[in-house]
């Protein structure tokens, strides 16, 4: 209990104090219970953070690892905050947690991150992960509205919808694509773009994305080395057969807005009520496929929608609503969800890829991602639910210095995870841009919502590479090389966020009543969560003594040169 | 102003070096590449090895480039052309290419299994099929990788990608990692705009915090990051950076390559070899022609192509640069035979064609043969790995050349690929 309070060091003045006085008081008070507190610590009385920790535990023990030892609170909160919110802490923020000596202080934290304080950044964060999960980030594509994209996510995150309705929202859309139109839903957007070509793409990313599996190849021919046969994609494929894309068009060359519409189809035999379609085999023998979910449920093969006749009776089938129904009814579906949430907590899945769950590709955790898949649905797929637990775990809390006892675990040589301690991992572009927002208090002054995404899109297109292909295939410079440090070193973006300008930040930092020492300390914790070394200390006194006086220059430096850092981008 | 010359205005490059030199982990490369300034002065004009990836992302139709079929169902409308290699006949619609063949050959019999985009494009590049738990070097990084050595001048990265950004350097690490720019040269973010003395103070306190965060041993990409800053500090203060301004060549010259990006890129991948750069790849997408396919290859890709690779080649040949550097013309797979419902033709990798040439390459053959509908490789086979084998070994790069995997598991290079004997004298 005490070691949370004494692993922590004092970020400020004011809440430096506090710490002291409360250490007094916790010891004093809680100490004839600290055994038992500690028990309970290990997992807040969840009994899904207790599944967690044990299942990992197992894997250590199977794989001789010992667990890294934990992290610092500053270096947890920092985590756990560019995870959920997608940002780093404030100063505040990093203080009050310090500070905070209950032995609850981890689950409060989630518990005010995941509340309604911060619905917002919790909102703009999942929002920013899955437009480029369901649309990638580049502006290219015409058929796409990433604003009415975004704008959809963040409402389902603000409501946190739960997730079995997010994916059958996503897959049975109706509607216009881009915001402000008459009969505006932006979930369209995840299928606007993956329609054309009988709807290929919407197949191959519908199956990838919310059941993990890789259908793309199938298209053509039975997989080569796993279970996929050519039938099967084209079975899933009649699902996507009924909706249709209107384009509406601005002038006469732009598409203003995409409308998706269900529709009767005929099939291509010209028979709606056993609609059908072909696909080539590879020796040019034509098939038929009608549509069958991948663990063979079939579906009535009418094309009709549902409808009344005459008499009363019903016929039709709407079948993409089918296929949402079969999609989340699979056991595949949280299995599949679970993986992507647990990776980006982790840096990795139980999988690699992560959207890879075939048979030939054997988890590193089957039993937990099995078992976290179940409760999950049994918690009625409440995502908030299921961070909470990855969030609280034991292997969540560990430090990412990596000691003699689990150096072996290392999944960036091709090492399965076993998650005994914290890997590195570069942020996401749209992490360091907020976080530089918010290390530099400009979020405060920042356009809110749309406005601001659009702003970091912008940003962001510097780093994408689209490779033209029908399948939007794409990829980012925006992961370690020259040019991000390039950017990192001159561009705007930091420019703006090291500026001395009248009201800006470092202005603010060098106008305080701070002495020079407690603003060198208010860098460092606004950006890397920690006090400086006393070499840092003396580099930075240096720097003064360069600048003869000018503070806000030489705070100027000192702030470049944290923000350039590998620990600044790192998350740790 | 350029970066270059603001920092040399008013001190010198000697001298801005020795500020840099203050900041430790950062100036290693600083300094080796004073010294080495000291010591090779006398020999900057020395020859070394490079090449130039003409990559065709999407997918080109080769039987309607290389390997044409004229009244085979089929082949298509275009009609094949005599060129200046005796027996090799190309398109009509590659008419200056046609004048260069004697300085490239053709592979007419690879055949490989990957005809999804990524897969495709990471098997040509690396010859490995993507494997989840490893990622191979591609060739940039394998080739930089072994020839920095030859170019200790060179400032600039030694994996330079024009456009669509190759693939990664794999288990090499990201200091071997494509250096993308776009087809005009422009490199974002050149210029910090204040004096050297203060930029060197502030690395200094840089790479204390790198160093510190080093030091606490949190795993491999702390280190990356610390490499990778050091060669753009190389970078940013080098006069090298001139070579990719293509805008400064001869109009003649630039019209020449063709007022493309596709041209661009390829008057800056002579410009990058000259400087000494071992490792260019310049991208020419949109071959990904499922629909409407020979208009789109006569009216726009095939004159586009034509005209910036004859320029190339022949710019090459007559600088003299052709017998150190070779040229590999390729994309991730090629097309059907079948003419598709929409006029296009779809993925194809069970045959087609590459070509090669410069180096080591003997010019002027054609390998291999495809029976008369396109469809089958009647010769022996050749796969990625056979192909990036005879690349390096062209180069004089050793075929025993083993890298370790990060798991510590031994790689051969070019996944042990058999050389393409035709190809050799």
């Amino acid at each position: 209990m005490a070691r949370h309070v004494h692993s922590g060091r004092c970020l400020s003045k004011s809440a430096c104090l506090g710490v002291h006085l409360l250490i007094v008081v916790c010891l004093a008070a809680v100490a004839p219970f600290a055994a038992a507190a500690r028990e309970k610590d290990e997992h807040f009385g969840l009994p899904e953070v207790k599944f967690i920790n044990e299942q990992v535990a197992a894997g250590w023990s199977d794989a001789k690892l010992k667990p890294a030892e934990p992290a610092s609170d500053q270096e947890w909160c920092r985590r756990v905050h560019l995870d959920i919110i997608g940002r780093v802490p404030t100063v505040r923020e990093l203080d009050d947690y310090v500070a905070d000596s209950s032995p609850a202080k981890r689950a409060n934290l989630v518990g005010r991150l995941l509340g309604d304080d911060y619905i917002d950044e919790y909102a703009r964060n999942w929002a920013d992960v899955w437009t480029t999960v369901l649309v990638g980030r580049s502006l290219e594509n015409d058929n796409v509205n990433r604003s009415g994209m975004r704008q959809w996510l963040r409402r389902s995150f603000s409501k946190n919808v739960p997730y079995d309705r997010f994916v059958s929202d996503l897959v049975t859309a109706t509607g216009v694509n881009k915001a402000g139109e008459k009969g505006f839903n932006g979930a369209t957007n995840f299928l606007s773009g993956k329609l054309e070509d009988n709807g290929i793409q919407a197949t191959a990313k519908t199956a990838q994305v919310f059941l993990g599996l890789q259908v793309q190849c199938t298209q053509c021919h039975n997989h080569p080395f796993n279970k996929g046969k050519q039938n099967q994609f084209w079975e899933f494929n009649a699902f996507f057969r009924q909706v249709r894309a209107l384009r509406q068009f601005e002038g006469t060359r732009d598409v203003q807005a995409i409308e998706l519409v269900d529709e009767d189809w005929a099939g291509e035999g010209g028979n709606a009520s056993q609609a059908e379609l072909y696909y080539e085999l590879r020796n040019g023998q034509m098939k038929v496929a009608y549509p069958v979910f991948i663990d063979g449920t079939t579906v009535d093969s009418t094309g009709y929608l549902p409808a009344k006749m005459d008499d009363g009776t019903e016929y039709g089938v709407n079948r993409r609503q089918a296929l949402a129904q079969l999609i989340v009814d699979s056991p595949l579906m949280p299995k599949a969800a679970v993986n992507r949430i647990w990776s980006h907590f982790f840096g990795y899945g139980f999988t690699r890829p992560i959207d890879d769950l075939g048979e030939h590709n054997a988890p590193s955790h089957p039993e937990l991602l099995d078992g976290l898949g179940e409760r999950f649905r049994g918690q009625s797929f409440d995502t908030k639910e299921l961070i909470r637990w990855i969030t609280l775990s034991h292997a969540y809390s560990l430090s990412s210095r990596i000691g003699k006892g689990n150096a072996a675990d290392d999944p960036a040589v091709g090492e399965k995870p076993k998650f005994s301690h914290f890997y590195l991992r570069q942020m996401r572009p749209e992490e360091l841009y907020q976080s530089l927002l918010t290390a530099t208090e400009a979020d405060q002054a920042e356009e809110k919502g749309e406005k601001a995404a659009r702003k970091k899109d912008e940003w962001l297109s510097q780093f994408i590479i689209a490779f033209g292909t029908d399948e939007g295939d794409e990829a980012t410079t925006f992961n370690g090389s020259i040019p991000q440090v390039l950017m990192m070193f001159n561009g705007d973006l930091v420019k703006t966020a090291t500026g001395t300008g009248k009201g800006g930040f470092l202005d603010r930092v060098a106008a305080s009543d701070m002495t020079n020492a407690q603003r060198i300390d208010s860098l460092y914790a606004a950006a890397l969560a920690r006090k400086p070394t006393r070499k840092e200390i003396k580099l930075a006194n240096q720097m003064m003594v360069a600048r003869k006086g000018d503070a806000i220059s030489a705070l100027q430096d000192i702030w470049w040169a944290v923000l350039n850092s590998n620990e600044f981008i790192i998350n740790h | 102003m350029s970066a270059s010359s603001r920092f040399i205005d008013g001190m010198s490059r000697r001298h801005f070096m020795s500020h840099v030199a203050g900041a430790a982990a950062l100036a290693a490369p600083a300094t080796a590449f004073t010294n080495s300034i000291l010591a090779n002065a006398a020999d900057l004009k020395k020859r070394h090895k490079a090449a130039i990836l003409l990559w065709m992302g999407g997918g080109p139709s080769t039987m309607d480039i290389w390997d044409l079929k004229p009244g085979a169902a089929t082949g298509g409308p275009f009609k094949p052309i005599s060129t200046s290699a005796d027996g090799i006949q190309i398109c009509e619609h590659m008419p200056l290419m046609a004048q260069q063949m004697h300085h490239m050959s053709l592979v007419r019999s690879m055949s490989t299994r990957e005809a999804d985009h990524m897969r495709g494009r990471y098997y040509m590049h690396t010859g490995y099929v993507p494997n989840p738990n490893v990622e191979h070097p591609s060739y940039g990084a394998v080739i930089a990788h072994e020839l920095a050595d030859q170019v200790p001048d060179l400032e600039i990265p030694p994996f330079v990608s024009v456009g669509s950004g190759s693939v990664g350097p794999g288990f090499l690490g990201m200091s071997w990692a494509p250096f993308v720019v776009d087809s005009n040269g422009n490199v974002r973010n050149l210029d910090m705009g204040i004096d050297p003395t203060r930029l060197s103070q502030r690395l200094e306190m840089l790479s204390a915090i790198e160093e510190k965060f080093i030091g606490e041993k949190r795993g491999a990409s702390s280190d990356d990051h610390a490499k990778v800053l050091s060669k753009t500090v190389k970078l940013m203060t080098s006069d090298q950076m001139e070579s990719f301004k293509v805008m400064k060549e001869p109009k003649d010259v630039q019209d020449r390559y063709g007022n493309t990006g596709f041209g661009r890129g390829c008057l800056m991948a002579r410009r990058l070899v000259e400087q000494g750069v071992p490792f260019v790849e310049v991208d020419l997408g949109g071959w990904d022609n499922h629909a409407d396919i020979f208009k789109t290859l006569s009216d726009n890709k095939l004159p586009e192509l034509d005209k910036a690779m004859a320029a190339l080649v022949s710019d090459l040949a007559e600088r003299g640069l052709l017998d150190d550097t070779a040229i590999i013309w390729m994309g991730e797979f090629s097309r059907t035979p079948n003419i598709n419902g929409n006029g296009g033709r779809d993925h194809w990798a069970r045959s087609w064609s590459v070509a090669v040439g410069g180096a080591g390459f003997k010019r002027g053959v054609v390998v291999g043969e495809t029976s008369s509908d396109g469809k089958e490789v009647v010769t022996e086979p050749y796969s990625a790995q056979d192909l990036m084998a005879s690349v390096l070994k062209s180069l004089d790069i050793s075929l025993e050349t083993t890298f370790t995997a990060k798991n510590g598991r031994p790689m051969k290079i070019a996944n042990a690929g058999k050389v393409i004997k035709e190809l050799f004298a």
